[in-house]
């Protein structure tokens, strides 16, 4: 079976990113790491790959059209066998759906079973490449999968809903999104690391993929919004409750 | 002006979402239609009439595959300008499908519409809401917009009853080859979370799956509603149905009280139009602190016992 993880790079998200004053696009520096959310996904794929044995492969899938390489390493460094890179410049600013057309068409061609992805980038958080992805390779989609299992050549997932969840099975080729509840990622060991290194890396550009991007919206202005503003903050030395019941009582809660 | 909203039944009763953009949409003028996905009960109809839908094509069930591909054929003989999706997880997955399928773009996270004429114009809030983003949408009709829970308001119009017409789905082969083998449901106590007046939510500072308890008590005592951060629904101690936050529930109440929650932009988006806002968190650093009207720098397992004694003291 073959497994490709799609995994964005995103900037650190320890600091806010910033978009850029002209383009509104955001800033994003050389060198992006690997999006938290997409650690579940590639830790999925790792233990079907575990599970399969010799007869499976997991390939890593990442579109940054500044070519950054950083947090694909970190991937790689989990367990994955290798990755493709589609760096091409004319992606910068893509939309999810372009974004989308470039994914399906690199899995495609990498001739996948089973395309996972996280349920929303910590970024862009628009939560559709998963199911546009689907669509356009002609797949099945099991989305928002808390529980994954490979079962009689099929995915079987724990679909998270609002009351709790629903039991559904779809056949390959599908795509699957998982949440972070799915699975505990493992952390890269020291030898992970070391042979990330010299895992093999293939980058394509839009135009190897037969995609001509084509971005059908546009932002046209960005503002500040007026913050909340902090109230009384104080230290509890026993009667922090009692600065809750008043607050309580401030507002007739009590 | 053509506008579609997307609604799916839940418990006989229309999608809140399907009714707040419904609410919306009114002010756009022209046609207001729905596809709705369910049994179709009476009572979902009237709800979606009496929010201004005219008419209404109903769908009992299908794939996302399918159902994109129906409303794909349906939305090319009838033209729609604009189709509203909620946040849910199926509007998710049928935008995400319609949008490939269509070829055209969908703006996510929707918290505006403005309609001027022709031109559709969406806002975002970025950065947990520190931004607020307009975008333009230049692809053609139909332009597929996902909303926000809560973005707006849902108000009755007293429409009468809408047309229903049936749509059959066509078949998809693969795509549609998935099947729900069961569903279940997990239990979650005290009043519904969107509607409460107090909600009280617990963080990963509340220590473990048995001391979410006290988040329950504190809630009852206020008679209000328990919630959680995604943190905490992912460890397993508490069901989804209790995240508030970016990939939960947007609550609103008069009193939320965020206990042993840092406050991360994910969960703020969720619960900062709450009117007061109470934080207890034993991090004088947290971000929850720059949103709450009361914090508390204390430890949740000294400050919640003592004030629900305090509580059961007078009641
Ligand atoms: C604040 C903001 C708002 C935006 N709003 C919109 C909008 O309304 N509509 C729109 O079309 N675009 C929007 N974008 C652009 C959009 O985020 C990018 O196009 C992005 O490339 C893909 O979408 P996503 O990150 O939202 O994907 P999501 O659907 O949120 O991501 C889900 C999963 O898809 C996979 N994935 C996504 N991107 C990549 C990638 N580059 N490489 C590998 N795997 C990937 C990952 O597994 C990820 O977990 C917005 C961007 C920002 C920063
Ligand atoms: C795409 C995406 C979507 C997301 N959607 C959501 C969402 O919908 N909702 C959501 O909540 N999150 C969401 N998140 C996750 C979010 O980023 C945070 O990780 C999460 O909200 C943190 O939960 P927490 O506050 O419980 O845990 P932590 O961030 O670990 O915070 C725990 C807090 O408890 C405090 N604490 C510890 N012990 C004690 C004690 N004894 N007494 C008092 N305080 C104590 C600590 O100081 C700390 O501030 C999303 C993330 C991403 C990337």
């Amino acid at each position: 079976m073959k497994i490709v993880v799609c995994v964005k790079q995103i900037p650190d998200p320890a600091s806010p990113y910033e978009l850029d004053p002209d383009s509104y696009y955001v800033v994003r520096p050389a060198d992006q790491v690997l999006d938290d959310t997409d650690r579940y996904g590639v830790e999925v794929a790792l233990q079907l790959s575990d599970e399969i044995g010799d007869a499976a492969s997991v390939t890593l899938l990442s579109m940054s059209p500044g070519g950054s390489q950083q947090g694909i390493r970190q991937a790689l460094a989990m367990g994955a066998d290798g990755a493709i890179l589609v760096e091409d410049e004319t992606l910068r600013g893509a939309d999810a759906l372009t974004t989308s057309q470039v994914l399906a068409a690199a899995a495609k061609r990498a001739e996948a079973d089973l395309v996972i992805t996280g349920t929303e980038s910590t970024d862009g958080y628009t939560g559709v490449v998963p199911q546009q992805v689907a669509e356009l390779m002609g797949a099945p989609s099991l989305t928002f999968a808390r529980k994954v299992e490979h079962v009689d050549g099929k995915i079987r997932i724990e679909r998270q809903t609002q009351a709790g969840y629903d039991v559904v099975e779809g056949a390959l080729p599908a795509v699957l999104s998982v949440t972070s509840g799915v699975v505990e990622p493992r952390y890269p060991t020291f030898k992970g690391i070391m042979q990330a290194k010299s895992k093999p890396v293939e980058t394509l550009t839009a135009a190897d993929l037969g995609v001509a991007p084509d971005v059908q919206q546009k932002i046209t202005s960005v503002e500040d919004v007026a913050s909340r503003q902090a109230g009384d903050i104080v230290e509890d030395e026993g009667e922090g409750h009692l600065r809750i019941i008043e607050k309580l009582e401030e507002v007739k809660v009590v | 002006m053509k506008t579609w909203v997307f609604s799916t039944e839940s418990d006989g009763h229309a999608g809140s979402a399907a009714l707040e953009a419904l609410s919306k949409a009114r002010s756009f003028g022209g046609d207001l239609g729905v596809i709705h996905v369910g049994p179709g009960s009476e009572a979902a109809l009237a709800e979606l009439g009496d929010h201004g839908a005219t008419s209404v094509l109903q769908i009992a069930e299908g794939s996302a595959a399918a159902l994109a591909a129906g409303l794909a054929e349906a939305a090319g003989s009838q033209q729609p300008d604009l189709i509203v999706f909620g946040a849910g997880n199926l509007d998710r997955d049928v935008a995400g499908r319609l949008s490939a399928r269509l070829g055209k773009p969908v703006l996510a996270n929707a918290v505006d519409i403005a309609v001027d004429g022709d031109a559709l114009q969406v806002v975002n809030e970025i950065l947990g809401g520190t931004q607020r983003v307009t975008t333009s949408f230049a692809g053609g009709s139909p332009a597929i917009v996902i909303t926000r829970p809560k973005a707006f308001a849902a108000e009755p119009s007293g429409g009468g009853a809408p047309a229903v017409t049936t749509l059959e789905l066509p078949d998809v082969g693969h795509a549609g080859d998935v099947e729900v083998l069961s569903q279940h449901v997990e239990e979650s106590s005290g009043p519904d979370l969107e509607a409460a007046a107090v909600v009280v939510s617990g963080g990963r500072g509340i220590g473990d799956a048995d001391k979410f308890s006290m988040v329950h008590e504190l809630a009852d005592l206020l008679g209000g509603a328990a919630g959680a951060t995604r943190a905490v629904v992912d460890a397993g101690w508490v069901p989804y149905s209790y995240q508030v936050g970016q990939t939960g529930k947007t609550v609103k109440p008069d009193v939320y009280v965020a206990c042993g929650i840092s406050g991360a932009m994910q969960h703020l988006v969720g619960m900062k139009d709450s009117t007061t806002i109470i934080a207890i968190n034993k991090d004088p650093e947290a971000p929850i602190f720059g949103v709450a009207d009361l914090g508390i720098v204390g430890d949740v397992h000294n400050v919640i016992p003592a004030l629900v004694e305090a509580l059961k003291a007078r009641a």
